[in-house]
């Protein structure tokens, strides 16, 4: 692990390093020599330069002290990035552990420098600098990517094992460690009840998301993923609720003045403070939603109302006592789905981006400061103690989960199998919200801070190191998958294809759980809900606002770069092709099986694989639109050469019937007049030649003609091979003039992107007519054409 | 009730149990968007998760097999009758003279051929086999890297060396893999 990582980067890295050392050394001069005149002061960069107004003006000066704490914090975070460049560039680490391991590495090391260096490091971690600016950025993340419907669909599991099992890991922890340190032999016995407990709470944190990326692809199911994700999400704000509870009590004056009374109030607050915060986070998400409907025009202010009023749901939650993470979580739920469609594409990025980078840089500063504590002398080490709290935490682990889903597996149509439970207990890493939370305990209460703070470090290194890295095993071993045979050509081609064969008749059968009461929510929704909440003349269909990101840059490039141009379509290649048997070398094969791995189209999956630290959207994106363009393309070749369905009937008149437009649709769409000669169906005759997709420069449109016919001749000769008992009117001179009937076709692709980007006059006519006839014979979707028309509409 | 008005019948499909059966028939519903009491193409081209898999075309083909345009709610059935899952109890007690249910290990192999074997041949040709590697693969590989390919495919399986790959065959190059668990989904049950 170590040498492989490092050498990428590791010259940025010791010129940094060294860079801080320096700096460290010349800091620690200069501390020495402050301290002697001007102590701690704002101003002691002006009152040094006046003090030296009857010296020369010294034209070089190092002034460390006014930039210490931006610039070290500035360097960790350098240092932290690096290291993931460094990461990722050997892809295979990234599969082995999880990114957390990483950061914990570089912060022991920032912490081995400063340590090393005897340097004061800066203040960054106290009390409300973490709960006020590290820990919602973090929460935020984790809320709005959060997949909603699998989440809904299985929100009675999730709150129960999330909800259930934070309150019995918390108190079996402290409970089971009260019970050791009554043990005298251990040297315990100061510690009482309450410190235990709460020190429970804040050790039960998980955050398993962090070793989500590490089984991912061994196709985890939708369920167990969502428990996961829901644990980890619901996990951090009930661990805050408690450890706040707890402080209180443990605040009050004697631990045995604590009555019953007490202990129902402390109850009643734990509900009052979950339930209040995920009340204000929806008012708020549906106030930010609803301010994005406005801003049209603005569109540069959109991430910043998103984020704004996030926070603000955290910090006015907060005002209340109420749990803002809950709050705050709740609010990103909520307002996901409308900002989502309101705000424009570029915005929707930034947004994503700029949550992704919040986090990233919350996390990796926790985990550097616990990389700094923990290389540092503020440690106290009892055998009995750390050694128990590891015991306990995952025996306690095992109870909670085995049991609860034990319990709630009854009521589950589909009831979690024994490896997934195994999974779950084992995906139990803790993560920086119990090194934050430990960190922050009041030393005047816990006089054995520092004991505290060692176990929990012990934890989180054992965690997130062992299980961290031992987790992908484990997963691949339960799945009992057969990844290291070598299987032939043929097998992973066929296997590919079934795996797409069952994600399509999985799409075809739908979601299936609690449809009512998602129907209902559904209804309303549509109802009242999008009204008010976004703006109108939205395309409602997918494909469309997809298409509307196939941006014309992008497309230019795809045909500059080469990638769509099939002029270099070999077909006299194909007619003379000799079907004798090559022998190809085992190199060949190699070469083959190679291409194909990585060529072939990933299956969708049907939860979008949530990975912590990155972002990863642009291949499915990619190979989507791949799809449909080439979709787009066969349906217009079966169109064009009159085919009917592949297996033999002739096309008939019945077939004209589907050109007309879709029962029941309100919009009047002009419709030429010769679509009504082609006898097309819309079987995409996908054994044509579909790779050809011709960009069209917004010059004339004789350009385009010329440029079609070239390769329509070359289509007849394609069309041979296929047996295909259709009457097949192949004269050249059709197709031709098929060919220039044609020329228009294509433009509407772009053109329904023209609309978004010129609102040119020019091109109206041209978009409507060729809308139309795109619409009239291409129908993939009857949304399609409800959508398109609003595009029309808003010419 | 729903058996009974079918004309166009080979087999019964499968007795699912009642629930799931249930909720097929309500997606039959939510699907069938007029209320015709049948599906044409354009419904099932409306489940846009369909529109970005590359074999969506051909799984919608699926539905309709002889050249129908419509599938009513039987048709419907017995297509993902197919993916249901392989009930180990099933295949002792099965009567060898009732015809074997759909979705047995034959017939998953048999509906997953059909996906290929578009001309109903009975065979795979390599042209065919070109066809489906085409629209598998993304847009960087070449034609003679995709025809190479399919030469090797094709080579692999054909044994009678015929350049096609017959569906006997074709079972033969598949019968280390787990279809039964591969063409299963779970919710089918």
């Amino acid at each position: 692990m170590g040498f492989p990582m490092l050498v990428p980067f590791s010259p940025w890295c010791w010129l940094l390093l060294l860079v801080v050392l320096k700096c460290s050394e010349a800091s620690s001069d200069l501390n020495k020599s402050t301290n002697s005149t001007a102590q701690h002061e704002p101003n002691v960069r002006f009152a040094a330069a006046s003090s030296e107004a009857d010296e020369k003006i010294s034209v070089f000066a190092l002034d460390y002290d006014y930039v210490q704490i931006p610039y070290e914090v500035t360097l960790w975070i350098l240092l932290a990035s690096l290291a993931k460049i460094g990461f990722h560039l050997y892809h295979r680490l990234p599969g082995l552990m999880p990114e957390s391991c990483l950061l914990i590495i570089v912060g022991a090391l920032v912490g081995a420098i400063i340590f090393g260096t005897d340097h004061k490091s800066p203040p960054v971690m106290d009390s409300s600098i973490y709960f006020l600016y590290l820990l919602p950025p973090i929460v935020l993340e984790g809320g709005y990517f959060m997949p909603t419907r699998p989440f809904f669909e299985n929100i009675g599991s999730i709150l129960w094992w999330a909800g259930l099992g934070a309150l019995i890991n918390a108190f079996g922890i402290g409970l089971s460690l009260y019970l050791i340190c009554q043990i005298k032999a251990f040297g315990l016995t100061d510690v009482n009840l309450l410190q235990n407990l709460l020190f429970g709470s804040l050790i039960s944190a998980v955050d398993p998301v962090a070793v989500l990326a590490v089984f991912e692809e061994a196709r985890v199911n939708e369920p167990l993923y969502m428990m996961i994700f829901g644990e980890a999400l619901l996990n951090d704000g009930i661990s805050v609720v408690l450890y706040n509870i707890l402080i209180a009590f443990t605040k009050m004056h004697k631990f045995e003045d604590i009555e019953p009374v007490d202990i129902l109030a402390g109850c009643a607050r734990f509900i009052i403070v979950g339930v209040g915060g995920v009340f204000f986070g929806i008012i708020f998400g549906f106030i930010s939603a609803f301010i994005t409907r406005f801003t049209q025009n603005i569109s540069a202010i959109e991430p910043l109302i998103v984020f704004m009023f996030s926070y603000l749901s955290y910090l006015a939650a907060e005002t209340l006592y109420l749990s803002g993470i809950l709050a705050i979580t709740a609010c990103a739920v909520t307002m996901k789905k409308y900002v989502e469609e309101n705000v424009s594409q570029t915005s929707y990025t930034t947004i994503k981006y700029f949550m992704k980078m919040l986090s990233s840089v919350s996390e990796t500063l926790i985990f550097i400061f616990m990389g700094v504590s923990t290389i540092g002398k503020n440690h106290e080490w009892n055998w009995a103690f750390i050694c128990f709290t590891l015991v306990f935490c995952q025996i306690w682990r095992a109870i909670s989960v085995f049991a609860l889903f034990y319990v709630s597996n009854q009521f589950r149509t589909f009831p979690f199998s024994i490896k997934d439970q195994c999974i779950i207990f084992y995906s139990g890493v803790r993560g920086a919200g119990s090194f934050s939370l430990a960190f922050l305990l009041p030393l005047s209460l816990f006089p054995r801070k520092k004991m505290f703070v060692t176990a929990t470090l012990v934890v989180i290194y054992f965690t997130v190191f062992i299980q961290g890295i031992t987790i992908g095993p484990l997963v691949r071993y339960l799945d009992v998958r057969k990844t290291n045979k070598k299987e032939s050509i043929n097998e992973e081609l066929h296997i590919r294809l079934m795996d797409h064969l069952k994600a399509g008749i999985e799409d075809v059968c739908g979601q299936w759980s609690h449809y009512q009461v998602r129907d209902k929510f559904k209804k309303f929704d549509h109802r009242y809900l999008r009204k008010i909440l976004t703006r109108k003349n939205q395309p409602k269909s997918s494909i469309v606002s997809l298409y509307k990101k196939l941006e014309m840059k992008q497309a230019i490039e795809m045909v500059e770069t080469g990638i769509l141009s099939s002029t270099a379509f070999s077909v006299p290649h194909q007619a003379q092709r000799i079907h004798g048997t090559k022998r190809l070398s085992p190199e060949d094969v190699e070469s083959m099986r190679d291409i194909l791995t990585h060529n072939m189209y990933q299956v969708r999956q049907r939860t979008l694989s949530y990975n912590k630290y990155n972002l990863k959207p642009q291949t499915s994106e990619k190979q989507a639109k791949e799809i449909l363009i080439r979709r787009q393309n066969t349906l217009r070749e079966s169109m064009r050469k009159g085919h009917s369905l592949p297996w033999g009937k002739p096309a008939g008149t019945k077939n004209i019937r589907y050109l007309s437009f879709p029962y029941g649709h309100p919009q009047p769409i002009r419709r030429d007049p010769k679509v009504a000669d082609f006898t097309g169906d819309d079987s995409s005759d996908s054994e044509l030649p579909s790779i050809m997709f011709k960009p069209y420069p917004r010059t004339g449109t004789l350009k385009k003609e010329t440029q079609e016919i070239i390769p329509m001749k070359s289509f007849p000769r394609g069309g041979k091979p296929c047996h295909f008992g259709y009457p097949r009117n192949t004269s050249q001179e059709e197709h031709v003039g098929a060919g220039r009937r044609e020329a228009l076709r294509p433009k509407p692709l772009f053109h329904a992107v023209d609309e978004e980007f010129e609102s040119g006059e020019e091109s109206e006519e041209e978009a409507s007519a060729g809308g139309s006839r795109w619409s009239a014979e291409h129908r993939p979707s009857k949304q399609y054409h409800r959508s398109h028309s609003p595009l029309l509409q808003r010419k | 009730m729903w058996l009974s008005s079918k004309k166009q019948t080979k087999k019964p499909p499968n007795v699912q149990p009642e629930t799931s059966l249930l909720r097929l028939y309500h997606r039959f519903r939510a699907l069938d968007r007029n209320k015709k009491g049948y599906l044409s193409r354009v419904d099932l081209q409306q489940i846009g998760a369909l529109a970005v898999n590359p074999l969506g075309e051909r799984i919608i083909d699926s539905f309709f097999p002889d050249g129908n345009l419509r599938v009513d709610f039987p048709g419907f059935v017995r297509v993902l009758a197919h993916f249901r899952p392989v009930d180990d109890d099933d295949s002792g007690m099965r009567d060898p003279k009732q015809p074997e249910p759909l979705n047995s290990r034959m017939n998953k192999l048999r509906f997953v051929f059909q996906l290929y074997d578009l001309d109903r041949d009975g065979k795979i040709s390599r042209h065919e086999m070109l066809q489906v590697l085409r629209l598998m693969v993304g847009v960087q590989v070449t034609e003679e890297q995709l025809e190479s390919i399919t030469d090797r495919t094709v080579q692999e399986a054909d044994e009678d060396g015929d350049g096609a790959v017959s569906f006997l065959e074709f079972t033969k190059s598949l019968e280390k893999m787990d279809i039964e668990q591969k063409m299963s989904i779970r919710i089918l049950k």
